[in-house]
């Protein structure tokens, strides 16, 4: 799901950069209001984890590939703003020193994995595990049906990124000048292998890891903390 | 033990089996992940290089190109996969360091 420079137009990676600036202002803002010094190093394991997590990279039917993020479960244990951090930091680096996602698409992949995954994976989990006790089943659930949710609708805005591209930018001749491939093209192709695969190790790694932390430190799960 | 130090040997585990990542695609002839061609796969898909995908394509060189060291690319999956947890752990105490000053930066003082 990362985009490499040349898939979005420049046009497109500045909208999406302009997108991502007030979305980071608030992201510190949250998190100076609500991150505690003690869970400073959880903010340093969540990065950590979304980094690792997404090397594993996993053969899909067809012949593509995919990974896992990571970004709900973080969501899920700091607040999605401090996840929104965590994974921006993830990417940045990944961009810079690994070429996994491109320089100009930075803002674009920050909207899709450190955004949009965090905040629907963190409100689906929030909406299904409200008032459940913090060690129960129906967190772990909701845990995984998040994690789900906000993988998906990543890949899903990865896919209109991309599919708008041969539609706003082409020669006359109708070559495309970026991502080759339209909506029609684009959305399915990003959906099939999240919502079939990649979702699937998205729900399994972020169930476990809650079912880890209820058992080591139920505080994680005690509301309040957002 | 701490929560956290039993959270950073999880985090250990993981930089060890991340060759996994490399190894399992390859077993399967997996290829790029949709959308992440290079130019020559994009050429051999479409028929042709798009023109700004060739203008921005090779914008920016990383150091350590798909967490392989250069000239490591073509070697046997040992080479790789030592590259890919090498890379993994600098990738890591890069990003954790990072992450740890903002939220240093960040975090109030008392709980």
């Amino acid at each position: 799901m990362h985009i490499p420079d040349g898939y979005l137009s420049p046009a497109t990676c500045m909208v999406f950069g302009a997108v991502m600036i007030p979305i980071w202002a608030t992201a510190s803002r949250a998190v100076k209001k609500t991150l505690s010094a003690r869970q400073v190093p959880y903010l340093a394991i969540g990065a950590a984890f979304s980094f690792v997590i997404m090397m594993f990279n996993l053969p899909i039917p067809g012949g593509s590939s995919g990974h896992a993020v990571g970004g709900v479960l973080v969501a899920i244990l700091l607040g999605p703003w401090a996840a929104c951090i965590a994974v921006t930091v993830a990417l940045v680096i990944q961009a810079l020193l690994f070429g996994d996602g491109g320089i100009t698409a930075i803002g674009a992949n920050c909207f899709n994995m450190a955004f949009v995954l965090p905040f629907v994976g963190y409100y689906v989990y929030k909406f299904i595990s409200s008032g459940s006790p913090s060690g129960s089943r129906r967190r772990v659930i909701a845990a995984g049906t998040g994690a789900y949710a906000g993988i998906c609708a990543a890949a899903l805005f990865a896919g209109i990124e991309f599919g708008l591209q041969p539609i706003l930018y082409h020669t006359a001749n109708g070559q495309a000048l970026y991502c080759p491939y339209g909506l029609k093209v684009a959305i399915p192709a990003m959906l099939f292998g999240h919502l079939l695969f990649i979702g699937w190790v998205e729900v399994i790694v972020t169930a476990l890891v809650v079912k880890y932390l209820q058992k080591q430190d139920a505080v994680f799960f005690e509301g309040g903390r957002s | 033990m701490t929560l956290t130090r039993k959270l950073w040997i999880g985090i250990g585990v993981l930089i060890v089996l991340s060759p996994l990542g490399l190894i399992v695609p390859d077993h399967f002839n997996a290829g790029s992940a949709w959308g992440e061609w290079g130019l020559n796969e994009i050429q051999s898909i479409t028929g042709y290089v798009p023109q700004g995908f060739q203008r921005l394509s090779g914008l920016w060189k990383a150091p350590f190109p798909e967490y392989a060291f250069q000239g490591l690319e073509g070697k046997d999956i040992f080479q790789r996969s030592f590259a890919y947890i090498i890379s993994a752990v600098s990738g890591i105490a890069i990003i954790a360091g990072v992450a740890f000053l903002i939220g240093k930066v960040l975090a109030k003082e008392h709980d």
